[in-house]
């Protein structure tokens, strides 16, 4: 795979490895990178490309390997050394300052300015060039940049790359906030790069993308590049799946087992609106069931669930539990109503990153542990360690602090939560993001098990694939509407995609 | 990241992926340093030091009982007032209140109508500031908390307001207290000690235990290190935070009676720039501005430095200029120095048992 006859790469990466204390999130990275590609680093979540961009561009150092520019060893020690070489990347987390205009974003940190004056008109002209280069002249540079859509702030943090005189270019999951047509705006933007040069680093887990633009790949597994620089013409999908997952996907979800006919109606949502996201949605999940939300970004997907659990007010709605209407905008009705959440936002939204594991695990439940408001940690300690042997979240240490902890273990420490807690109710937005696919087999496995002992279980999914792999009635949501509702065996990705297409059509 | 997460590929990976290496070798030191604890042990040293430099430079003024217990009295008004704050910090919150909170106290308790109530049951007073320092903190955690205000703002405007009442309520005169009952029982120093030493040592154990043993502490760090996890694991965040502003209100009318305990009267100019003190103290102390970490130990600790350096510098006959001066720099250096500890240690103190877990790791069975 090595042995590839163009001349001088631009980039070479051999061995690189990275570890951090006992994990080795980089064990043998391979890659080359020649002047006019795009080159597709693919992988499961974890698998380490984020590593892999961070080292790239200068935020990590390396603890062995080399890195080759124009064949020449360099050292990248910090992102302005990166810049220097002509390395720029695009973070999947936007890396815009909302309060500054788009000309001042695209600047920062290297103004325009003649004697400590900012020269601003200069910077509004180059602006102007940067946005007609990537197809969005109808963006004045003194627009706010807190104004604009997640689509052209990747654009501004693309000009901002562009400002600089660089040779390579990572994009680190691009794709995953835009929309179809928003993704052929980026996909003619790289072209256009390309054509100029520019060679692309492109990190993603979308395959059907990496075959319209990709030139070659680089599949990363645990750390390590199992495939490299493998060119995309003459490397079908079907050899890269059980490359990137060492396994075939067919198999990731686990048998469902059947509702009984005279399970009880556990969740019952009436009427439930949401002024300006969404309205008239109805749904009911009986004792054992499983029902999945799927729609795209925006659709209104968490904003239902969320509004469901009482962390928004419905503006009309009632939200049932066994019968019993819950007090509209308030999460403590729903949680002693036996409902829970693991919120789509882990780290923002779910976790004290800071704490040890337990206090994490006993976030809904520690006042019952206590004793007329007297905390018993060592029962708190006993129960989450209980709860860690049960979700093999290895190794059982209770103290442990959050953050040391990979996606699939923070996501297990939700569950754990509520399992503790004992939901009748469980809400699950997002369930396996930034989990690694070998976890995510593992919560698929978990959250049957939970629907099979009796609990109802709302699931929301990004992945339209993974809703109808998990759920037994899908409800096809789209501008804030729900479409339809089948059960999963009658309709397929195509039949959800086509629905929500129709639907924002009419 | 992902070599933590025992999927089926890794836990059939060889163990030699786990080879002991030099940075997974325990070192107590550093392990000690990163504990609760041990994030104090400097603040401790800088303490003994300044003793140290007290006894050097003022010998036997300086190295005596009385002393020391000037140093803990004058920490004692203040002391209270942070430990208050201290709670209102590590919720995320702030409140700069405090010192106009116990002014108004101050005055409220020592109005001629409350004295004379007081005559016959001296407590009386002790009730009124404290009550009132409550309710200017339900003002507080009301506004923030369900106006959503901003707490800096909210706070900043009842610095001013509490200020502004004090004066109108006194008429900007000194309000004798003129109590025998209360007067009498302040007199009386248990075992020698005043007792505004031993009001802040028992706030002090109290706040300790609240921050760490009950439900009220659990959720104060919970709402500080993440307030939406909190709020959606079902902590009811509103309520928490006025029952907070009503803590640090409180502790201010706790101070205001100490302070009327030592001082002749009650005026509207008690505890001028006190909240500004007692936040230094706070974050001296290792608590965290942001929220989600606080120590009451360290904030006792913090109190204590700046009592001891006022002291020293008195001693020594220097300005107080010069104190203001030497303050400044002890609370940069200060925080610069708990920063470096805490960056040594990244993943803090839960490492405890990281080659345990290490050694764990690598024995469990393919």
């Amino acid at each position: 795979m090595i042995e590839d006859d163009h001349p001088v790469s631009l980039l070479e990466v051999r061995g690189l490895a990275k570890s951090f204390g006992s994990a080795r999130a980089l064990k043998g990275v391979d890659l080359d990178v020649v002047a006019g590609e795009v080159h597709c680093v693919l992988g499961q979540n974890g698998a380490g490309k984020s590593t892999l961009i961070k080292t790239l561009s200068g935020a990590h150092q390396p603890d062995a390997g080399e890195i080759r520019w124009n064949g020449q060893p360099v050292e990248i020690d910090g992102p302005v050394a990166a810049l220097e070489l002509g390395i720029a990347t695009m973070y999947q987390e936007l890396d815009v300052v909302d309060g500054l205009s788009i000309a001042e974003n695209i600047y920062l940190g290297h103004e325009l300015a003649r004697g400590g004056v900012l020269s601003r008109r200069e910077a509004a002209k180059r602006t102007r060039e940067l946005m007609q280069r990537l197809g969005h002249p109808d963006l004045s540079p003194s627009r706010e940049v807190g104004t604009l859509s997640p689509a052209n702030k990747q654009i501004v943090s693309m000009a901002r790359a562009l400002s600089h005189d660089i040779k390579l270019m990572i994009m680190d999951e691009p794709s995953a906030v835009l929309d179809s047509e928003e993704v052929n705006n980026l996909f003619r933007v790289v072209e256009d790069l390309t054509r100029q040069g520019i060679a692309v680093i492109y990190i993603s887990h979308r395959l059907e993308e990496i075959e319209r633009i990709g030139t070659r790949i680089t599949v990363l597994k645990d750390g390590a590049s199992v495939g490299s620089n493998l060119p995309v013409e003459s490397t079908p999908t079907r050899e890269l799946i059980p490359l990137m997952t060492g396994s075939d996907v067919e198999h990731a979800f686990p048998a469902l087992a059947p509702v009984s006919a005279d399970a009880p109606v556990v969740l019952k949502v009436e009427d439930l609106s949401l002024a300006g996201v969404f309205t008239g949605v109805n749904l009911e999940i009986h004792a054992g069931e499983i029902v999945g939300l799927a729609g795209l970004v925006g659709s209104g997907r968490s904003e239902i669930v969320e509004t469901i659990y009482g962390h928004r007010k419905a503006t009309t709605g009632t939200v049932k539990v066994h019968g019993r209407p819950l007090k509209p905008g308030s999460v403590a009705a729903a949680v002693n109503a036996d409902m829970g959440l693991s919120p789509e936002e882990r780290k923002s939204q779910g976790l004290l990153l800071e704490e040890p594991i337990y206090r994490n695990a006993t976030l809904s439940t520690f006042t019952r542990f206590a004793n007329a408001g007297l905390l018993d940690e060592a029962a708190e300690k006993r129960a989450a360690e209980e709860q860690m042997k049960a979700l093999e979240l290895r190794p059982a240490e209770p103290l442990r602090i959050t953050r040391t902890l990979s996606g699939g273990n923070q996501q297990k420490i939700m569950l754990a939560r509520w399992l503790i807690h004992g939901t009748q109710v469980l809400i699950l937005d997002e369930p396996t993001r930034g989990v690694d696919v070998g976890a995510r087999v593992e919560i698929y496995g978990l959250i049957r098990d939970l629907a099979a002992a009796g609990t109802a279980i709302l699931v929301v999914s990004s992945e339209i694939e993974e809703v109808l792999g998990l759920a037994h009635r899908a409800l096809v949501i789209a501008d804030g509407q729900v479409l339809a509702e089948r059960p999963t065996d009658e309709i397929d990705e195509h039949g959800v995609l086509d629905l929500v297409m129709k639907g924002s059509a009419a | 990241m992902s070599e933590q997460t025992t999927t089926p590929d890794a836990s059939a990976a060889p163990a030699t992926q786990h080879e002991p290496t030099a940075s997974d070798a325990p070192n107590p030191v550093r392990r000690f340093l990163a504990s609760p604890a041990g994030r104090s042990v400097g603040l401790f040293i800088a303490v003994l030091l300044l003793v140290l430099i007290g006894a050097v430079t003022a010998g036997e003024n300086f190295m005596n009982i009385d002393n020391m217990l000037v140093i803990l009295r004058y920490a004692s008004v203040i002391g209270v007032v942070s430990i208050g704050m201290t709670f209102v910090i590590t919720s995320g919150g702030i409140d700069l209140s405090v010192g106009s909170v116990l002014g108004l106290a101050s005055v409220v308790a020592t109005l001629g109508a409350i004295q004379t109530a007081a005559e016959g049951f001296w407590p009386l007073m002790v009730f009124v500031a404290v009550a009132v320092g409550v309710l200017a903190g339900l003002t507080n955690g009301l506004i923030i908390a369900y106006g959503k205000v901003v707490a800096f703002i909210a706070t900043v405007a009842m610095l001013a307001s509490a200020r502004g009442l004090a004066e109108l309520i006194s008429q900007r005169q000194s309000q004798i207290v003129d109590n025998d009952g209360f007067q009498d029982f302040f007199r009386y120093d248990p075992l020698g000690v005043s007792w505004v030493v031993w009001i802040f040592a028992i706030i002090s154990l109290a706040g300790w235990f609240v921050l760490n043993r009950t439900t009220f502490g659990r959720r104060t760090v919970a709402i500080g290190g993440n307030e939406t996890a909190a709020r959606l694991a079902g902590v009811n965040v509103k309520r928490h935070t006025v029952y907070l502003y009503m803590l640090a209100g409180g502790c201010a009318g706790i101070a205001a009676t100490m302070l009327l305990s030592r001082a002749p009267a009650g005026t509207s100019t008690h505890g001028q720039l006190y909240e500004l003190d007692a936040i230094a103290a706070v974050v001296v102390g290792g608590t965290l501005l942001v929220g989600g970490r606080g120590t009451i130990g360290g904030t006792v600790l913090g109190v204590l430095l700046f009592s001891t350096l006022t002291n020293v510098f008195t001693q020594n006959n220097l300005s107080s200029s010069v104190q203001l001066v030497a303050k400044g720099v002890i609370i940069v250096a200060a925080v610069m120095l708990q920063q470096r500890f805490a960056n040594r240690t990244p993943a803090g103190g839960a490492r405890l048992k990281q080659t345990d877990a290490a050694k764990a790791q690598a024995q469990t069975p393919a």
